[in-house]
């Protein structure tokens, strides 16, 4: 395979990829962060105690998370094809993509959550904030460097799940390296691809990491 | 105990027969019992114990952070414990906090944390600015504004949270332990801004405390709490020179653990001086008018309210018509006498 080939085909697999990578994590997080929230506030210590409630979503959330992502993807092939109108291809892999990191962010954003100082919690509650002012004016702002960070390891455990997207249809930088790696045993395509990987995971990480030490003002400037 | 000026002045915060009991295993811990008080509006009013005395639950069951499993808290004629959510909301502004550990909002600037009360009211956005600014000019902090907390220092952060209580209007200010982790001269700062606030707004304060200099320099009146009960309450002249309660005494330095064994084998006299007589030799007299030596125990002066105040220990003459003659002239002077026995 030609240099140019090889960079022109990477560059469309990488499109392909964060094209599966992006919408999934942010509709992950439209049904995670509530989710998460409830987690949080439902606790018996929480400031909307719904114990019983808290447990269901709890063991809700445990279940979706054990299904290992490859099985669920088979699994959700009905679910697929009513919401996308196939139950394979790149777009479609974004329903099983959000499927099964949205119990996954739901955890990370609980345990941003909790982080926050029970005491500002507390004061709120003292100044006479209802639970959606405590939750939109204290809880998220107060937990946002760390949401952050929790947001940067969901987009590269995402990324790292749309390599088995290939399996059902999907195209992306992991189907590369599965198909030109195993496949037909050209190795530097596979190592390319995997480069790509790594480079994306990279970027996300460090871009992440950075960002949540920009916004937070905890420490002294 | 209530003086003339108390009944005079309108009841802020009433607390009738409150107990709360917490479930532990094997059984229940009883927190408070059968506390009553009577707050008035505009008074300073010390709630002072040792750790573990149930201080912070009573405070905390006011604005019903922590509910009372028994009895009422009237407030505005509401009884605080029966109050709904809207009602407990509304009341909770007009009944503000502040914290040991300050709890400021960490991720938004000052003006942020003091508009905080206000954004929540739903006050109009130019409103809140020209608040914020008086607020600041208030607790002395207007070059702050931008600064975030973890800027500020401990003095500083409790004048931010202070500003941030003051920004609802409220009536009563909260403080639970306010001054507790602050240095002794920051706690000094922080007393003579709550002083002001008291004096200037009207706002009636109640104190949260286990330091009796606190009590001493701010509070007009204080109750003691011991095991969960209320020892002794009064006005803080009136306890301070004729403490009653065991709790009291330990806690005004009259029976400490260094004279606690003397005091048992001999009882004491303690003395109690204003302003006034303390620069007068009424020792040096009373030892001539008795014609026999006395010795001093202890002695020391303490601010109330602004007065000097002087407490003196000192041996009780054995002959009891000599006792009753030393009695007699103390008295005749002026001063507060009584006995002091091993608590």
């Amino acid at each position: 395979m030609s240099w140019n080939t090889l960079m022109a085909m990477l560059a469309e697999e990488t499109c392909n990829t964060l094209f599966m990578t992006i919408p999934s994590t942010l509709i992950a997080y439209l049904l995670g962060l509530p989710l998460g929230v409830l987690l949080v506030i439902t606790r018996k210590d929480g400031i909307m105690p719904l114990p019983t409630l808290n447990r269901v979503l709890g063991i809700v959330v445990n279940l979706l998370r054990s299904v290992p992502f490859i099985i669920l993807m088979v699994m959700l092939f009905p679910v697929t094809r009513a919401i996308m109108g196939r139950g394979t291809g790149t777009a479609s892999v974004i329903v099983p993509l959000t499927i099964s990191a949205f119990p996954y962010v739901a955890r990370m954003v609980e345990s941003s959550l909790l982080e926050v100082d029970s005491g500002v919690v507390e004061a709120a509650q003292s100044m006479g904030s209802s639970t959606l002012q405590i939750v939109r004016k204290v809880l998220i702002p107060e937990a946002m460097p760390s949401l952050v960070n929790g947001f940067a390891i969901c987009i590269t455990t995402i990324l790292a799940y749309t390599a088995m997207a290939g399996t059902a249809g999907g195209d992306g930088l992991g189907k590369v390296a599965i198909t030109y790696g195993l496949n037909k045993r050209q190795y530097d395509v596979m190592y390319a691809a995997s480069i790509v990987l790594v480079l994306l995971v990279q970027l996300f990480q460090v871009g992440g990491t950075t960002l949540s030490h920009v916004i937070d003002h905890r420490r002294r400037k | 105990m209530d003086s003339i000026q108390d009944t005079n002045r309108p009841c802020q915060i009433e607390l009738q027969n409150v107990r709360k009991v917490y479930p532990v295993t094997g059984g229940e811990v009883v927190a408070l019992d059968n506390i009553s008080l009577k707050i008035h509006k505009g008074d300073i009013f010390g709630i002072i114990g040792l750790s573990g005395a149930g201080k912070s639950t009573l405070i905390r069951c006011v604005n019903r952070l922590d509910t009372p499993t028994e009895g009422k808290i009237l407030f505005c004629g509401k009884n605080v414990p029966e109050m709904n959510k809207q009602q407990l909301n509304l009341m909770r502004r007009k009944m503000s906090m502040i914290f040991q550990q300050f709890n400021l909002l960490m991720q938004q600037t000052v003006a942020k944390n003091i508009a905080y009360p206000m954004e929540i009211a739903g006050v109009p956005k130019e409103r809140i600015r020209k608040r914020v600014a008086e607020l600041l000019e208030i607790v002395g902090l207007s070059d702050k504004a931008k600064a975030y907390p973890s800027q500020l220092s401990g003095g500083q952060k409790q004048r931010v949270a202070i500003a941030r209580a003051l920004a609802s209007d409220p009536e009563v200010l909260l403080c639970d332990e306010a001054t507790s982790a602050l240095d002794p001269m920051t706690t000094q700062s922080i007393l003579r801004l709550l002083q002001q606030i008291n004096r200037e707004l009207g706002i009636t304060i109640v104190v949260i405390t286990h330091e009796m200099a606190v009590i001493r320099q701010i509070c007009t009146h204080v109750a003691i709490l011991d095991g969960g009960v209320i020892a002794e309450e009064g006005s803080v002249d009136e306890v301070f020179t004729h403490t009653k309660s065991a709790a009291g005494k330990r806690l005004f330095g009259i029976v400490t653990p260094e004279n606690r064994e003397e005091l048992a084998e001999a009882p004491a006299l303690r003395i109690v001086f204003d302003g006034e007589q303390l620069s007068e030799p009424i020792i040096a007299e009373l030892i001539l008018h008795l014609g026999q030596p006395v010795s001093i125990l202890s002695a020391d002066v303490h601010t109330l309210n602004g007065a000097q105040y002087g407490q003196m220990l000192i041996t009780r003459p054995e002959n009891r018509d000599v006792c009753d003659k030393a009695f007699a002239y103390l008295k005749g002077r002026g001063l507060t006498v009584e006995e002091v026995r091993q608590a």
